[in-house]
């Protein structure tokens, strides 16, 4: 006697591609605007970064509608902080209250890859990076979402920090400049297009530095 | 001399003996490696003088592009060719297949190839696979009796159109001909509308991509516009470009010498004839 399976799921993937790198005082965010379902395109348009406080923002991947219905939950949370405590909340704050808004719903989750990239409390640049339940970790960069495969190894060659396991430990965020940084983001999601179906039409790219929140485009490939 | 020999039916065909293990080791979580697929989109269609065939230039392994411009039309015979979509392997076997076939059956009968003679042998063949050899096909050409389009499915059913799509973006490319085609296009407006419909599924299927080929058949020859159009070039190259580090960083060193396992023994028996 075989267990019944569901013949419905609640669960859809938009595919798409996020990244984010964080700099000595800066900090860069980038996803794609694509928007699709099976071999369909909903929309070339979608932005899939939010910015959730002043100094921090996030960018996720997978369903969307789960992705909207947790931006709204955090943003109603930062507000609810904000009367209390009269402040904005600091990047690392806001990340740990994504890991436990994630892990809240763990017996049903959100479909969602996440990755929140900002400043913290000393203005220098840092990411963080989560699983669809709450896992997370601050690390120098990270890539999410359905071109994450292709991504992550290139910047692993151009970003990666010598192993942990030589002393002394050095930190993980890259010494790069804020103009390189894009450059190397705008490679990498034009070589992601190339080669991964869900990733293509536009990537929007965020900055987040001690000046205020950035936001230009670029056009990538359509087919 | 291995005694275990996997068992062959007769007369060709496939052995299903795997198959109840296939579905085991799928329950406990291994799942058979993927097929090459061509996601695709391809048409064809009758213009006045005869046949055009288009196909995009993208090949998929599941979402990833593993071939950003293969070849989806093939060679049949001197006039006549075949776009297919589906699985690649499938495609270019059968393809390969019966263009060879063509090939002694033109030698034997001296004559040019008629293009229903391709189409009843891929169809015998496929039928003959019930279904498994997934190859979708637009069979056309121009023979003595004119020009003539088929559709081929996977199944061995086979269409005689006007104008006809296959593959994922055949919607896409059909709503483009549904709007557009008349009877008796010329040349230019042919070619022009095949690029079109191969557009509309190259930007709006996510399995078809890259570049548009274009195969025009008459009775006089053929032309093979190969990447007659490329509407999708990379958006960025760096302009500073990337080194890449040649070592990988060692972490430790370790040396450990091998023993000799062969003993040397002098003046032993000398070998055998």
């Amino acid at each position: 006697m075989t267990k019944q399976q569901a013949n419905w799921s609640p669960y859809d993937n938009n595919g798409g591609s996020c990244v984010a790198i964080a700099g000595a005082d800066y900090c860069v965010i980038a996803a794609d605007t694509r928007m699709s379902t099976g071999y369909n395109i909903l929309t070339r348009e979608y932005s899939k970064i939010c910015k959730l406080a002043d100094k921090c923002v996030m960018a996720s991947s997978g369903f969307q509608a789960d992705v909207k219905a947790l931006q709204k939950n955090l943003a109603a949370r930062h507000l609810i902080y904000q009367h209390q405590h009269n402040k904005q909340m600091s990047c690392p704050a806001m990340a740990q209250l994504l890991s436990n808004t994630l892990y809240y719903k763990r017996f049903f989750p959100y479909y969602s890859f996440n990755v929140l990239g900002g400043l913290d409390n000393e203005g220098k640049g840092c990411v963080f990076t989560y699983d669809a339940v709450g896992s997370y970790e601050k690390v120098g960069y990270s890539s999410q979402g359905s071109g994450s495969t292709l991504i992550t190894p290139f910047l692993d060659n151009q970003l990666k920090s010598p192993s942990p396991l030589l002393l002394p430990v050095q930190d993980a965020v890259t010494p790069l400049v804020e103009a390189e940084a894009i450059d190397l983001v705008k490679t990498v999601f034009a070589s992601a297009s190339e080669r991964d179906i869900y990733t293509g039409d536009k990537v929007e790219i965020v900055v987040v530095n001690a000046a205020g929140i950035r936001r230009e485009y670029m056009e990538l490939r359509k087919d | 001399m291995s005694k275990s020999v996997i068992e062959v039916p007769p007369k060709g065909g496939f052995s299903f003996d795997l198959c109840k293990r296939n579905e085991l080791l799928a329950k406990k979580g291994v799942n058979p490696p993927s097929f090459r697929k061509t996601g695709t989109t391809i048409v064809g269609l009758i213009f006045q003088d005869g046949v055009i065939l288009g196909a995009d230039t993208r090949a998929t392994e599941g979402p990833i592009v593993c071939d950003k411009n293969c070849e989806k039309i093939h060679y049949m015979a001197p006039n006549i060719y075949c776009c297919g979509a589906g699985t690649a392997a499938d495609t270019e076997a059968v393809t390969d297949m019966v263009s060879s076939q063509l090939q002694l059956h033109r030698y034997h009968t001296g004559r040019e190839s008629r293009v229903v003679t391709a189409l009843t042998l891929l169809k015998r063949h496929l039928f003959n696979y019930q279904g498994y050899v997934s190859a979708a096909l637009v069979l056309g050409g121009v023979d003595v009796t004119g020009p003539h389009l088929h559709t081929i499915y996977p199944h061995g059913s086979t269409d005689t159109l006007p104008f006809a799509t296959m593959g994922s973006g055949s919607l896409a490319a059909m709503a483009v001909f549904e709007s557009k085609y008349k009877e008796g296009l010329t040349r230019n407006e042919g070619i022009e509308l095949v690029t079109e419909a191969i557009c509309s599924g190259i930007f709006n299927d996510l399995g078809s991509g890259s570049n548009v080929d274009v195969c025009v058949i008459t009775k006089g020859g053929k032309e093979y516009l190969r990447n007659h159009l490329q509407p999708n070039p990379r958006t960025y190259t760096s302009t500073k470009g990337y080194s890449f580090p040649k070592k990988t960083e060692v972490l430790l060193t370790k040396i450990i010498p091998l023993k000799e396992k062969v003993e040397i023994i002098e003046g032993g028996d000398a070998m055998e004839e």
